[in-house]
């Protein structure tokens, strides 16, 4: 595993040591409008700005979309 | 045309058996499923579990039929300017009279999402606005992380139906639809491809209570 990498929806990312707040915010994700899972758990978004992402993190960033 | 006799809950249930099979039918009839927004995939989706068997159906939807429904929702056009969920519960009345169906005419919030959710063996979340799709879906695997929640996110547009999937993105949250697709970008929303997205959620409703989901 390399040293630093995040895998972010499938994509090794090198997020390690960010929070998910400061990840989210560089990737501009509209925090209104996601859901966030970390190794198969959800991320409060009261956590998103204390939970740090470590290295070998698998990360999905759910996106909704409008429509129904 | 006369009014034949409606078949008794034996004949239905022996006709869901020769299509679907004893243990999907037997497992559906003793499932609850709740459905969060009664539009163009909650309609449909009421409707595939409520032909299917399911014991009961949880229906909630604030708003009333418009008549921009009527191009890809399962109401009828006297229906225009009903509660939704009111409307919904008479049309799959007559498709399926033996289901139990409780109709809710409010609108989810974190805080009353407990009395909606809590006794549904799976949550379909089924708005078509994205921070209501986001609220619901967090809430649920925040305050439930058991429950099985199968959601939506991409169906509008002119695209080929292959490009919605199913994906599962953790041991009971399922996302179905092409993840991109937004409504809010000026996209068509065309009634097929709605109903495409609402049958892959049906589906996996079906799976996951029938244990096909491991």
């Amino acid at each position: 595993m390399v040293a630093n990498q995040v895998k972010i929806n499938g994509e090794d990312v090198a997020a390690a040591g960010m929070t998910v707040a400061e990840y989210l915010a560089s990737a501009q994700y509209d925090l209104r409008r996601i859901a966030v899972e970390r190794n198969c758990e959800i991320v409060p978004k009261s956590k998103y700005a204390e939970v740090v992402l470590e290295t070998g993190d698998v990360v999905e960033v759910v996106n909704f979309v409008g429509g129904g | 045309m006369a009014c034949c006799k409606i078949p008794s809950p034996e004949e239905i249930r022996r006709a869901l058996v020769q299509k679907q099979g004893e243990l999907i039918t037997e497992k559906l009839s003793q499932a609850t499923v709740a459905i969060c927004g009664l539009g163009g995939l909650g309609s449909n989706i009421a409707i595939c579990l409520a032909r299917a068997g399911v014991k009961k159906l949880i229906l909630v939807d604030f708003d009333n039929v418009d008549v921009t429904n009527l191009q890809r929702q399962q109401y009828k056009a006297f229906q225009v300017g009903m509660p939704k969920a009111n409307a919904l519960v008479e049309n799959l009345k007559e498709i399926a009279p033996y289901v139990e169906l409780d109709a809710c005419n409010e609108k989810v919030t974190e805080e009353n999402i407990d009395k909606f959710v809590q006794n549904a063996d799976v949550v379909c979340e089924a708005f078509d606005n994205p921070e209501a799709k986001s609220m619901l879906v967090n809430a649920v695997l925040e305050k439930y992380p058991q429950k099985n929640l199968v959601a939506a996110s991409g169906m509008a547009g002119t695209d080929n139906a292959n490009s919605i999937a199913t994906r599962k993105i953790s041991k009971h949250f399922y996302l179905c639809g092409d993840g991109k697709s937004d409504v809010n970008e000026g996209l068509e929303l065309l009634a097929p491809r709605v109903m495409v997205c609402a049958a892959h959620q049906a589906l996996t409703v079906i799976r996951i209570i029938s244990g096909l989901e491991v």
